[in-house]
């Protein structure tokens, strides 16, 4: 459906090259990355405000690199809302249907506002709006001159956990709703709970494109599965010497896992879910197993990121229930356990 | 106690700045008699250049304001070669004495110019007419709405231009719904500013037309051929109609920023 051929652009200081990624009709994608990847200069080259030093857009099969913006069919919701503040809400949604019959305008905007839970705003003026009600009003100015792509520009930034909590469910409601929407944001979570796709982009490359699962489970280089949240990622050597290969880090640790050559340097990486904690040493298949002392408890959205030192600091973690079953307590001495298969190991 | 004693140093000084501009504006409003106020109110050559300077000065506003509001949007929103030359360009007129700009605008119009050759092609001489005061008053003064229009025009959020463009409007709509009414009220300040700056010019007006005489020409008329006490009346009038108009746009603009 939108087609990115190597798109590069310098523009104030930011700098995009050779992206190319396809969004297919029905897909909620996500742009991830951190500020000044050049994910919003990404947006408003697809939106058209600014034009691609070279490469091609296609929407649809037709090429739009150097169409007007106005015949893009592409609605962009910014950051900051850019509700106009000289209108009422009524105004600024009627705003992208200029010359239209009035019967229509008035038609259009009972049945979007209605959708997006606005109708008793419509008389007011900007000013006297919430953050979530402009981020509401912001959708349905965009999403009534019906788009056939959504983008959104960080939805849900400067918002408090319940606001988010909201806004990702009127996201979901509109997605499922039909509408192709892309998202850019630098939270991982966001990611993962609203998108079927991602593409992960640092200093103005796409670094990987694939579902959730493809790019958390097999980030494929540091800077994606350090900035996808894994915190257990070690450097470490590859020793071969006794049957199965374990990876020598730093601090001493001798971590098992599968593949990986002699001498080769580079990360492993351990998904924190996959660490167990127990008071005694198991006998288990898990082929790691190591003790430590905790050196940290941190409460996460879904339970606890309990962080061990025993000789690299690791992170598990775990749920509520196991922390309060195992007691676990800064400074107690631990023991932590993983299959060598959950050892990714990422050459450098 | 310090802090306190510098409040009341810097207070002393302001006020007797405030007294440096009451005390001879006070003086003048007092100096002519009630009646002789009226009188010289129903004056007919008062009357007529009063009318004369506010209607040269509010037509020059008006005119430059089609081709000075458009372009203080680009100084606001592009940067192109040269910028900074067009902005002291534009700021010139602030800084050269006035009877210097009023032989400028003189050498532009006068007869033997291409601006002159095309007045008296249909039919009238720029010098000694209504056009030239207009454009002598417009020359000294238009830096002043060039000025308050890019401010307005800068403080108006590129975002809000964008969004507009994104939702489907041409640039030329989203030029007139958007950064226009967002950039009003400091357009509205420059024209009231250029008007009343146009007004008050003497320097540049009496060099391109001491007839039809406006009324700084007919203040320093009546003070040279007749004395002081004849030119105060004249000057206590005109204080008054531009104070009352002043009260008036002032009004206008506190109403525009509540809204």
């Amino acid at each position: 459906m939108l087609k990115l051929r190597g798109i590069t652009k310098d523009f104030n200081g930011f700098r995009i090259s050779d992206i190319s990624f396809d969004v297919e009709k029905g897909d909620y994608f996500i742009l991830l990355g951190p500020s000044g990847a050049g994910k919003s200069l990404l947006l408003e080259t697809i939106a058209g405000l600014v034009h691609p030093g070279s490469g091609t857009i296609e929407l649809n099969g037709k090429d739009i690199t150097r169409a007007p913006i106005q015949q893009r069919k592409v609605g962009l919701v910014f950051q900051d809302h850019a509700i106009f503040p000289h209108m009422k809400v009524k105004k600024n949604l009627a705003y992208a249907l200029h010359g239209q019959s009035n019967e229509n305008i008035r038609r259009k905007i009972r049945s979007m506002s209605a959708g997006l839970g606005i109708e008793d705003m419509l008389e007011r003026y900007p000013s006297t709006l919430s953050g979530g009600e402009l981020q509401r009003v912001a959708l349905a100015r965009t999403l009534i001159q019906e788009p056939e792509i959504l983008l959104l520009d960080e939805p849900l930034a400067s918002m408090d956990s319940r606001l988010k909590a909201e806004i990702r469910a009127l996201l979901r409601q509109i997605h499922r709703g039909g509408q192709t929407i892309m998202h850019v944001t630098h939270d991982y979570e966001e990611a993962l709970s609203l998108g079927n796709r991602i593409a992960v982009m640092e200093s103005g490359r796409i670094l990987q494109t694939g579902t959730p699962d493809e790019v958390f489970r097999h980030p494929k280089n540091g800077f994606v599965a350090h900035f996808i949240g894994i915190k257990n990622f070690i450097p470490a050597t590859v020793r071969t010497g006794d049957g199965l290969a374990c990876a020598e880090t730093p601090g001493n640790m001798k971590i098992r896992l599968t593949g990986g050559q002699e001498n080769e340097k580079g990360f492993v990486m351990i998904r924190g879910e996959d660490i167990v904690l127990s008071i005694e040493a198991l006998d288990s298949s898990a082929s790691n197993v190591f003790h430590g002392i905790v050196d940290e408890i941190t409460a996460t959205p879904n339970g606890f990121d309990i962080c061990v030192d025993a000789g690299e600091k690791l992170h598990a973690l775990v749920t509520g229930i196991s922390r309060d079953k195992l007691n676990i307590r800064e400074g107690m001495k631990i023991w932590l356990n993983f299959k060598a298969t959950a050892v990714k190991f990422i050459e450098e | 106690m310090k802090k306190q004693g510098l409040q009341w140093s810097f207070s002393i000084l302001g006020a007797m700045m405030l007294l440096f501009i009451i005390a001879p504006v006070l003086g003048l409003l007092l100096s002519s008699s009630p009646a002789k106020l009226f009188e010289t109110a129903r004056d007919p050559e008062v009357k007529n250049s009063i009318m004369l300077t506010l209607g040269t000065s509010m037509a020059g506003t008006l005119l430059f304001a089609f081709a000075a509001v458009p372009f203080s949007w680009i100084l606001a929103r592009y940067s192109f070669p040269f910028k900074k030359l067009i902005t002291a360009i534009i700021d010139l007129p602030v800084v050269i004495p006035h009877s210097a700009a009023g032989i400028a605008v003189l050498g532009f119009i006068s007869r033997d110019t291409l601006v002159g050759k095309a007045g008296s092609a249909v039919g009238f001489n720029f010098v000694g007419h209504p056009a030239g005061i207009m454009l002598a008053m417009a020359f000294v003064s238009l830096p002043y709405l060039i000025n308050a229009a890019r401010d307005g025009f800068i403080s108006v959020p590129e975002r809000l231009e964008k969004a507009a463009l994104t939702l489907g409007a041409s640039p030329v709509r989203v030029f007139f719904t958007i950064s226009l009414p967002l950039a009003w009220k400091n357009i509205l300040s420059g024209l009231i500013l250029m008007f009343a700056r146009g007004m008050s010019e003497f320097g540049a007006v009496i060099i391109i037309a001491y007839h039809p005489m406006i009324t700084p020409v007919l203040i320093y008329e009546r003070f040279t051929s007749f004395g002081l006490k004849y030119a105060q009346p004249v000057s206590v009038v005109f204080i008054l109609v531009v104070l009352v108009f002043f009260m008036i746009l002032r009004l206008l603009l506190s109403k525009t920023k509540k809204s």
